[in-house]
This record gives C-alpha cells, structure tokens and sequence, in this order.
C-alpha cells in the first residue's frame, strides 16, 4: 500500500475526532458516527484519493444487541490501490433502522442500499428511491435479518391472482425433513454429501420390485 | 382381371388426392412435429437449452426448433432453471397465455424440486403453480437429455385422444 493511503485513520482522526479504528485482519478499518459518516466519506474520497465504493453492506448483530445494524462501506483507491472499511451504527430502534445514503458521493450505491434495506430493513437516509430491489414489494420481511429463519416463513404469493389460481403460498423450506439430507460430523466426505432422503434403492441396493 | 395392390406405399396416382387414416393420428402427427417451445429461460439450464438449438444437439431434427418468445404462438413451455417466487407469477401468467394444446417440461433440478436452492426465496418445484408433463433431471441437463424428454414428451402427445377432445372442448 502506498504512503498516502497507509494511515489515512490518523489524518481522519485530526480532523474527525469522534474517528475509532476498528479491528480487521486486512485492510485498515475505522469506526465512524452516524452523523459524521458523509463528511468523513466524502473527505476520503475528495482529500484522500478513496474514488471508489466497492460494497457497501451491513451487519445483524442479533436481536438484543446495541447497536443491533451496523452498515459497512468498503472503499478502494484506484490511483492509490489501496483499501479502507469504514463501519458505522445505525440510528433508530431495532425495527426501523437508519443510516445516512451516500447516493450524493456515489451514484452507484443506489442499488446497495436498495438491497440492504431489502435485506435487513435500514431506512436510507436521503435515498431518491428506496424500493426493494430482490424481494417483491410487499414481501413484508427482511431475510437477513438474524431473527428471521434461514427457511423462510410462510407468506403470500406476490400476485393474488395467481395466488388464488394455484393455490400456491410461499411455503417456509427447512432443510431438515427435507427431500435432501446429509449426514454432519462425517469425516468421510462421501458419507457426508447432501442425499436423497429415500434410500430404499439407490447404486448399491437395487429398486425394489413393485 | 384382378391383381393384388402391389404399392407398398401411397401413390397419389392410384388413390388420387385421398389419404385414409384415423383423425388421432393425423392430429398428433401435426403436434408431434412442430412443437414449438416458450424458452422459460431463467438459470444456466437455459445455457444448455441455447446448446440444444444450436448445430451440434440441433433440436430441429425433432421439429421443436422455432423458440418462440410469444406464449401465443407456443406450444411447449420448457422452464429452464430456478424459479423465484418472485418469477412464479410471470411463469403462470405466461403458461395462462399460451394457446392450447399446451405443454410444459420442467428442465433440471431447479425447475422440478427447487434443487439447491432451499430457502426463502426460490418456488419449490415449478408443479406447484403449472401443470408439468415431463421431469428432467441434472444440475444443468446435457442436451440430450432434454432431447430425450421431448422425444418422451411426443411419444406422449402420440398415445392422446385428441380428437375426441378436441370434439369435447
């Protein structure tokens, strides 16, 4: 990494004073306000060379926990070649969660913030268009949230019309019970992989005569 | 003088501009050979499903080369890949559109059971929402195999009393 972008946290941190570093086994990573989360952003990107926003996601830190969300941008010099991860708590209760939009520094974190308020609810602050963006709207959970299961719960198809023609809701699929099981704590690879949870016949005992 | 029909096949000049045969058999021979596919294409099945219209699998040997992206002028819907709740309704609605008689392959693993993909998002298996006629297995299928479900799919459409139904519609 090269000079200018090797200690960008102390230079922040003149400035910025609220400015923590944050633990990472990487890249150099800080810890920001959400109040002060804009300036700062914009501060690596005009004054220390930070030009692009590779991610920009978030953390569920489980129900309970203060902060609960916390949203990450990953930011990347491409005249510098260097890295930084600039992690912020958001505001607002665990339900409605809210961090400032960056859309005004980069247009491309529309989109991101599109999913993460897809996917763990966070009110974009300032965003010209906060929609769901994988989800269907009206999809009334957010799936990454920790508190929500990994088989999802059982809702309403998005359009009723079909719904009320097929039958058909959007069912909660567990992998345990499921078509496909895999037996855990294997050592042998083989015996492990996923498999059809009926066994009655397969490569090694032959289909039983109807 | 009598003498034994030695014409082994059709011959417009002893039988004029008349063919005897059954009203299912003509009828099905139609639909057997030029059953042209909806290319439901959502996953990487839809990768093979383009290798299977290509030259070297050449889907046309079987009649079913004219992928049409109108529902109203196919007859076959192959759903190549996952469906997303999201995409179920579309997949219906477009099934809804097309003009029967209508058939429908579900193409790989995703299609048939959801495959992998057993989460919160993904349609567990396109037969909860459209009536399927033909399973192909695999995560993707070879062409083949899809070739050998359309080959299954017209042995199908061969054994059906279509002129009896066509009568009761």
């Amino acid at each position: 990494m090269s000079s200018s972008t090797a200690d960008v946290t102390s230079a922040l941190q003149e400035k910025f004073p609220n400015i923590t570093a944050r633990d990472s086994l990487d890249h150099q990573a800080i810890n920001v306000p959400a109040d002060e989360v804009l300036a700062v952003l914009q501060a690596l990107r005009d004054e220390h060379a930070f030009d692009l926003l590779t991610d920009l996601t978030a953390i569920d830190w489980s129900e309970g926990s203060d902060p609960r969300f916390v949203v990450v941008y990953h930011l990347y010099s491409t005249t510098q070649h260097g890295y930084i991860r600039v992690a912020t708590d958001c505001t607002g209760d665990e339900e409605s969660p809210k961090a400032p939009s960056v859309t005004s520094l980069w247009a491309g974190a529309d989109w991101h913030e599109r999913e993460t308020y897809d996917m763990f609810g966070i009110t974009f602050e300032g965003h010209p268009d906060l929609r769901r963006i994988l989800m269907w709207p009206g999809y009334p959970y957010h799936p990454l949230r920790k508190d929500f299961p990994l088989a999802g719960i059982e809702t309403e198809l998005p359009d009723p019309e079909i719904a009320a023609e097929t039958g058909t809701p959007v069912i909660a699929a567990p992998m345990m019970g499921g078509p496909f099981v895999a037996s855990t704590g294997e050592m042998n690879m083989t015996e492990a992989e996923p498999r059809a949870k009926d066994e009655s016949w397969n490569e090694s005992s032959e289909k039983p005569e109807a | 003088m009598v003498s034994s029909n030695t014409e082994l096949a059709y011959n417009s000049k002893v039988e004029g501009e008349v063919v005897v045969t059954k009203a299912d058999a003509v009828i099905n021979w139609i639909r057997t050979n030029s059953m042209w596919p909806m290319p439901m294409g959502l996953a990487c099945c839809a990768i093979e499903l383009m290798a299977t219209g290509g030259a070297r699998f050449d889907i046309a040997r079987f009649g079913a080369e004219v992928m049409r992206f109108s529902p109203r002028q196919a007859d076959c819907m192959i759903v190549a890949g996952t469906v997303t709740y999201k995409m179920a309704s579309s997949v219906r609605r477009i099934y809804d559109q097309m003009a029967g008689p209508k058939w429908v392959i579900a193409m790989g693993a995703c299609a048939s059971s959801g495959g992998m993909y057993r989460s919160y998002a993904t349609l567990q298996g396109v037969d909860r929402i459209v009536p399927v006629d033909v399973y192909i297995s695999g995560c993707p299928p070879r062409p083949e195999a899809l070739l050998d479900a359309l080959m299954k799919l017209q042995s199908k459409v061969k054994k059906s009393s279509s002129a009896k139904e066509l009568l009761n519609a």
